[in-house]
C-alpha cells in the first residue's frame, strides 16, 4: 500500500461530531473487537497480537505480543497492566490526539490487552499536563462502566476488569516503565535496575505490562481485521537480520518545528523523513531548507539534510546515528537555526528532568548544559567539544553507564549533534559570538 | 561455590555474592558508593562499573557487551570480572569527575579526610584534574539533620545509603532526598529530625564528609587516631567496636562488623555513651580509711631515708599489701561472712581471678552476681510505620534491655566457683555478711539506697569501682579501676558469643586496670595478659572450654552454657 492511498486507520475518527463519546463509537463499529476478543481463549488472543507483529509505540519499540508472554504462566495473584500516558518526549503529541478525540479506542484495546494479559486491575498513568484528556477519559471510563464495558462481569464474558485512572506529577521520568511504576505506587520516580523486570516484579511488585496508549489503540484493529492485515503495511522485517522484528502497521508522526503545517498524520511505517516533512508537513516553512531533524522526540538525536532520505521506521534512524525511532516525533530545524542553540535546548531539557539517581546522568545533564550556556555567551572555549562528547558517552552512548533508557536519550542528542554539525560548533566558539536566539531561563 | 576469575585470578567465590565481593575473594578492589552489604542494591553511583563475561566450558572467553554494575550483578561458574580494562578505567575516571563536578573539595577542614572514599578511589582511579570551567553549585549546610548529626549539603554524592538505612535497618525513615537531578539533596521533613536510636550509624555509612557527628566534629583528625577493636558494654548484644583514640583520650566508638554479633551497626546510646570514661570524678587514685592507713604506717618498717619518702611514688603498694592482709584476716575469722560481689561489667578473665582467688584461700568464702541493670524492654528494629517493632524473624537490630556487656561470662564463672548463682539480693537478704568486697566498673551509679543500707558497716568493705558511692565513701579500701576502655579482656554477649576486647587507652591518675589489681592481690606472678588467662580458663573451667584457644579471633567465639536469666 504506497503511502498516497492510505486512509488513516487510528485517526479515522479524528475531527468526527462527538467522536469522543461511546455512542458514536460504537455506532461505527466499536467494542465488536472487544466482542470478538471475549469470545476467543485469552492465550489466543496474545498469538494474534503477537503474529501481528506490533511493536511498542512508546520509543523503545520492543514488540508487544512478546512482552506478554513473559509474564508468568501460573499466577497466583494479581497482574497488572500499566497504560502509560506519560507523554513527556518534546515534539510527541500523538497520545494526547488518541485519547482527546477517540478515548473509547483506546480503552478498547486496554480491556483486550487485559483480558489477553489476565489483569483485573489495569493502571492508566497519564500526565499531569493533559488535563483535558483526564476531562474525557473519566467521563469515557464512567460512560463504560455504565454500558457493562467495564466493571464486573464484561458484556456477560464472566471477564472482570477495573481501570484506575492516575495523574502523574510533571515529570519526564514517569515515561520511564519502572519510573512510572514507582510513581504509580507512590514513591520518588527513581526508575528501577532490572532485572527483574516488570513482567515478573512491577507495580505493587506484582507481574506487570507497561503498554504505549498508541499501542493500546492498535489493538482492536488488529483483533478486527487480523494480524495479515497489519503486517501488509509497513516495512517487513530484514531476512538478514534475525534480531530484526520489522516495522509494521500505521504509526502516528507528530510534525512539528520549522514547518508549514505542523501537526499529526497517521502513515504506514517507513516513510521517509524527507517525504513527511513535504508532502504531509507541507514543506520547511519560509522556503528554507531544513538543517537537521530530530526523527522521533528530541532524545533520539538529530539527522542531517543528507539523511533526510532515510525510512522512519524501526530500523532507518538507528543506521544513520541516531538512538532510534522512539515517539516518531518529527521535529524539523530550518537553516536559520543555530544547532547550538538547539542542543542547549535539549540539554537544558534533560538536566531538569533527569531524575538524579544515576552520577553520569544527574551530573552529566547539568555540567553539559553549563558548557553550552558558556558557549552561547561567546566564551567557549574548543576543548569544550570533545569534553561535551566524552560526557555524552558517560551518560549513555556507551551502553551501561546508567538504569534506565532515558539517560542514553540524554547522550545523544549532544553525540549526533556534535559528530553531525562539528564544523559549526568549532565556527561558532572561534568567533565568540554570542547566541542572538533568547537566551533560556537556567533549569529551575 | 563459584568458580569466578577475577582480572585472570581465579578465585572461589559463593554463589550468592555479586561482582563485588567475589573480586573482593580475589584481593581485587571494585570501588563503589552505593553498594553497602547491609542495605538494598540501588546501583545508582556507577562506581563499580565493570566489564562481565563468561569462560565457556571449552575455555573460550566471552564479554558482554555492556559495562555492568558489580554490585547488581550476581556471579556463577565461569564468570569473568574485568576491572582493569580501559572501558572500565574511562567509566570509573569519568565518574569521579562527575562526582567531583559540584564537590567543594574542602578536604583541609573536612572531618572525613583522611578516610573518605572520595580521596581514596580520586587517588587510585581519578583524574587529577578537574575540566569544569563553571562556578560550582553551592548548597547550605543542614546542622538540623539531628541532634547528632550535620550534613555538609555541598559534599553529598547522593549515593542514599542513609536514606535506605532509616528506612530498612532503623525503620523511621526520616531521611529523604528532596528536589530533583543535580539539585538533589538529602533533607529530612520539616521538624521531624533523624534522631533516632540508630541515626549515628547514618554517619559511619556516609563515605563521604558530607553527614558528619557533630559530637566529632573538629575534635581530631582522623588520621592521628589510632583504633583499638573492642566491645561494647552499654548493652548485652555486644557490638563489636573500633574504639578510636589519641594521646589516651578516646574521641568516638566506630561499629566493627561482625556478622556473630551485632552486623554492621551500633546504636547511638552505645556509640557516645563513652564519655564517662573521661569524666574528671572518676577514681583517680585508692584510698584506705585513715583508720587501716594508720594501721598501714604503724605496721611498716620504716623505709624513710632521713626525710625523704621512698614510696611517694606509688600509692598502691601500701594498699594492695593493706588489701591482702585484711581479705586473709576476714576469711580466717569467718569465711562464711565473706562476700565478694563480681559485676557483670567484669571481664571473664577479672571474674576468673577474683574467684579462684577467693575460692582458693576458703571455699566457704561467697561469690556474687553484681546488680545487673535493666531498663526497659528490648528495642528492635526495623521499627514500622507507627514505631511498632517488628516481626521476630524480621529483626535486623536490637538494642537490649540489660545494660552490662558481661552476666553470661561473669555467671558462667560464679557457677563453676560456687555452684549456685547467688544475686547480690539474695545475698543482701541473708543479712549474715561480715566483709563485703565490690566489684563495680558500672557506667553508671549502680548503689542503690537499699544495697546501700543492707551493707550497713561490716568489719572489711572494700570497694573496686570507678567512680565514687555512698560505699566507696565509708569502704575501709577502695581500689581505683578501669572502664572498658582501659583494659583487655573477655566479655559474653546474650548470645553466648565471646569477644575479646583491647584496650585503648591508660586509666586516668594512678587508677589501675583490674586485671592488674587482681593479679596483685591474688599473689599471681607476672603480668596480666588476657590471652594467657583464657588459655587457663578454658582448661579449668568446663563451660568455658571454647576460650581455651586463648586467640579468638576478631568475631569471638560462641560457647555453649545454660541460659537462665536473673535479673536483679
Amino acid at each position: 500500500m504506497s503511502h498516497e492511498e492510505f486512509k488513516p486507520i487510528l485517526l479515522a475518527r479524528q475531527g468526527k461530531p462527538n467522536s469522543h463519546k461511546l455512542a458514536t463509537y460504537q455506532a461505527d463499529g466499536g467494542y465488536q473487537a472487544l466482542a470478538k476478543a471475549l469470545a476467543m481463549k485469552n492465550t489466543d488472543v496474545v498469538d494474534v497480537v503477537k503474529a501481528s507483529g506490533l511493536r511498542g509505540r512508546g520509543g523503545a519499540g520492543f514488540p508487544t505480543g512478546l512482552k506478554w508472554t513473559f509474564l508468568p504462566k501460573d499466577l497466583n495473584g494479581p497482574v497488572y497492566l500499566c497504560i502509560n500516558g506519560d507523554e513527556s518526549e518534546p515534539g510527541t503529541f500523538n497520545n494526547r490526539v488518541l485519547i482527546e478525540q477517540d478515548p473509547h479506542q483506546v480503552l478498547e484495546g486496554i480491556v483486550i490487552s487485559s483480558f489477553a494479559t489476565r489483569t483485573t486491575t489495569a493502571y492508566f498513568y497519564l500526565r499531569y499536563e493533559y488535563g483535558r484528556c483526564y476531562r474525557v477519559l473519566k467521563d469515557a471510563i464512567d460512560e463504560m462502566v455504565d454500558n457493562n464495558l467495564l466493571g464486573k462481569n464484561i458484556l456477560g464474558s464472566g471477564y472482570d476488569l477495573d481501570i484506575h485512572l492516575h495523574r502523574g506529577a510533571c515529570a519526564y521520568i514517569c515515561g520511564e516503565e519502572t519510573g512510572l511504576i514507582e510513581s504509580l505506587e507512590g514513591k520518588r520516580a527513581w526508575p528501577r535496575i532490572k532485572p527483574p523486570f516488570p513482567a515478573i516484579e512491577g507495580a505493587f511488585r506484582r507481574p506487570t505490562v507497561v503498554n504505549n496508549v498508541e499501542t493500546m489503540a492498535c489493538i482492536p484493529h488488529i483483533l478486527n481485521r487480523g494480524a495479515e492485515w497489519f503486517m501488509s503495511m509497513g516495512i517487513p522485517r530484514d531476512p538478514n537480520n534475525t534480531r530484526d522484528a520489522g516495522s509494521y502497521g500505521p504509526k502516528l508522526y507528530c510534525i512539528s518545528g520549522h514547518v508549514n503545517k505542523p501537526g499529526l498524520v497517521e502513515l504506514p511505517m517507513g516513510i521517509s523523513a524527507r517525504d513527511l516533512i513535504d508532502k504531509h508537513g507541507g514543506g520547511v516553512w519560509k522556503g528554507r531548507k531544513a538543517k537537521a531533524v530530530v526523527p522521533g522526540g528530541i532524545s533520539m538525536g538529530f539527522m542531517s539534510e543528507k539523511e533526510l532520505d532515510t525510512p522512519l521506521d524501526f530500523a532507518g534512524p538507528g543506521r544513520v546515528g541516531c538512538l532510534g525511532l522512539g515517539t516518531a516525533a518529527v521535529i524539523v530545524i530550518d537553516d536559520h537555526t543555530s544547532m547550538i542553540d538547539v542542543l542547549y535546548n535539549a540539554c537544558r531539557f534533560f538536566a531538569h528532568e533527569s531524575c538524579g539517581q544515576c552520577t553520569p546522568c544527574r551530573e552529566g545533564t547539568a555540567w553539559s548544559t553549563k558548557i553550552l550556556e558558556r558557549i552561547r555567551e561567546g566564551r567557549g572555549k574548543l576543548s569544550d567539544i570533545d569534553v561535551l562528547l566524552e560526557i555524552s558517552s558517560s551518560i549513555g552512548t556507551i551502553p551501561g553507564t546508567t538504569i534506565c533508557g532515558l539517560a542514553d536519550g540524554a547522550a545523544w542528542p549532544i553525540k549526533t549533534a556534535i559528530n553531525k554539525f562539528r564544523p559549526e560548533f568549532e565556527e561558532y566558539i572561534k568567533s565568540g559570538r554570542k547566541s542572538e536566539s533568547r537566551s533560556l531561563a537556567a533549569a529551575h | 561455590m563459584a568458580k569466578v576469575i577475577v582480572n585472570d585470578i581465579e578465585v572461589d567465590a559463593d554463589a550468592k555474592d555479586n561482582c563485588i565481593l567475589a573480586a573482593r575473594k580475589a584481593g581485587v578492589e571494585i570501588p563503589h558508593y552505593c553498594w553497602h552489604e547491609a542495605l538494598s542494591v540501588v546501583a545508582s553511583c556507577r562506581m563499580c562499573l565493570v566489564e562481565v563475561g563468561e569462560r565457556k566450558p571449552d575455555g573460550t572467553v566471552v564479554m558482554g557487551p555492556k559495562l555492568v554494575p558489580g554490585c547488581q550483578t550476581p556471579i556463577r561458574e565461569g564468570t569473568v570480572i574485568r576491572t582493569d580494562s580501559e572501558k572500565v578505567k574511562t567509566a570509573q575516571q569519568m565518574t569521579l569527575e562527575l562526582l567531583l563536578l559540584n564537590h567543594p573539595l574542602d578536604c583541609s577542614i573536612c572531618d572525613q579526610a583522611g578516610e573518605c572514599y572520595l580521596q581514596d578511589y580520586t587517588f587510585k582511579y581519578g583524574n587529577p584534574v578537574s575540566r569544569l570551567d563553571e562556578p560550582k553549585i553551592q548548597r547550605m549546610d543542614k546542622y538540623h539533620i539531628g541532634e547528632q548529626i550535620a550534613l555538609f549539603t555541598d559534599r553529598c554524592v547522593m549515593c542514599t545509603r542513609c536514606v535506605r538505612f532509616t528506612r530498612e535497618i532503623s525503620g523511621t525513615a526520616e531521611l529523604q532526598v528532596t528536589n530533583r537531578g543535580s539539585h538533589e539533596e538529602i533533607d529530612v521533613f520539616p521538624d521531624m529530625p533523624c534522631d533516632n536510636k540508630l541515626a549515628g550509624n547514618v554517619v559511619d555509612l556516609c563515605p563521604v564528609g558530607a553527614l558528619c557527628s557533630k559530637d566529632f566534629l573538629y575534635k581530631k583528625r582522623v588520621w592521628w587516631l589510632k583504633s583499638a577493636n573492642s566491645v561494647c558494654t552499654g548493652c548485652s548484644t555486644g557490638c563489636s567496636i573500633h574504639v578510636d583514640e589519641n594521646e589516651d583520650k578516646v574521641y568516638r566508638l566506630r561499629p566493627r562488623d561482625n556478622p556473630l554479633a551485632q552486623g554492621h551497626f551500633m546504636c547511638d546510646e552505645g556509640r557516645f555513651g563513652f564519655k564517662y570514661i573521661h569524666d574528671e570524678r572518676r577514681l583517680q587514685k585508692p584510698k584506705l580509711s585513715d583508720s587501716f592507713a594508720l594501721a598501714a604506717s604503724l605496721n611498716k618498717p620504716s623505709k624513710t631515708n632521713g626525710s625523704v619518702d621512698l614510696n611517694f611514688a606509688d600509692p598502691w603498694v601500701d594498699v594492695l599489701s593493706v588489701t591482702r592482709f585484711k581479705i586473709k584476716e576476714a576469711i580466717k575469722t569467718d569465711a562464711r561472712g565473706f562476700v565478694a560481689v563480681l559485676s557483670p561489667f567484669m571481664s571473664v578473665e577479672e571474674a576468673y581471678l577474683l574467684a579462684s582467688y577467693l575460692k582458693g584461700l576458703d571455699k566457704k568464702v561467697r561469690l556474687v552476681l553484681g546488680r545487673v541493670p535493666v531498663v526497659g524492654s528490648d528495642d528492635k528494629y526495623p521499627k514500622g510505620p507507627k514505631g511498632e517493632s517488628p516481626a521476630s524473624d524480621k529483626v535486623k537490630f536490637t538494642i537490649r534491655s540489660e545494660k552490662c556487656p558481661n552476666r553470661l561470662g561473669v555467671e558462667a564463672i560464679l557457677r563453676h566457683f560456687e555452684g549456685e548463682l547467688i544475686t547480690l539480693e539474695q545475698a543482701v537478704a541473708r543479712a549474715d555478711a561480715t566483709a563485703w568486697y565490690f566489684v563495680g566498673g558500672y557506667n553508671q551509679g549502680w548503689v542503690t539506697e537499699s544495697i546501700d543500707r543492707a551493707v550497713g558497716k561490716p568489719s572489711l568493705l572494700i570497694v573496686q569501682d570507678i567512680f565514687a558511692s555512698p560505699l566507696s565513701e565509708r569502704a575501709d579500701i577502695v581500689l581505683a579501676s578501669s572502664s572498658f576502655a582501659e583494659r583487655d579482656g573477655t566479655y559474653v554477649n546474650h548470645s553466648g558469643l565471646a569477644q575479646a576486647a583491647s584496650g585503648a587507652v591508660r586509666c586516668p591518675g594512678d587508677a589501675r586496670a583490674d586485671g592488674r589489681i587482681l593479679m596483685e592481690i591474688a599473689e599471681r606472678k607476672g603480668l596480666f595478659n588476657a590471652m594467657t588467662l583464657r588459655k587457663e580458663i578454658g582448661k579449668s573451667v568446663p563451660s568455658l572450654v571454647a576460650l581455651s584457644a586463648g586467640d579468638l579471633g576478631e568475631n569471638g567465639v560462641k560457647i555453649s552454657m545454660a541460659k537462665e536469666p536473673i535479673y536483679s
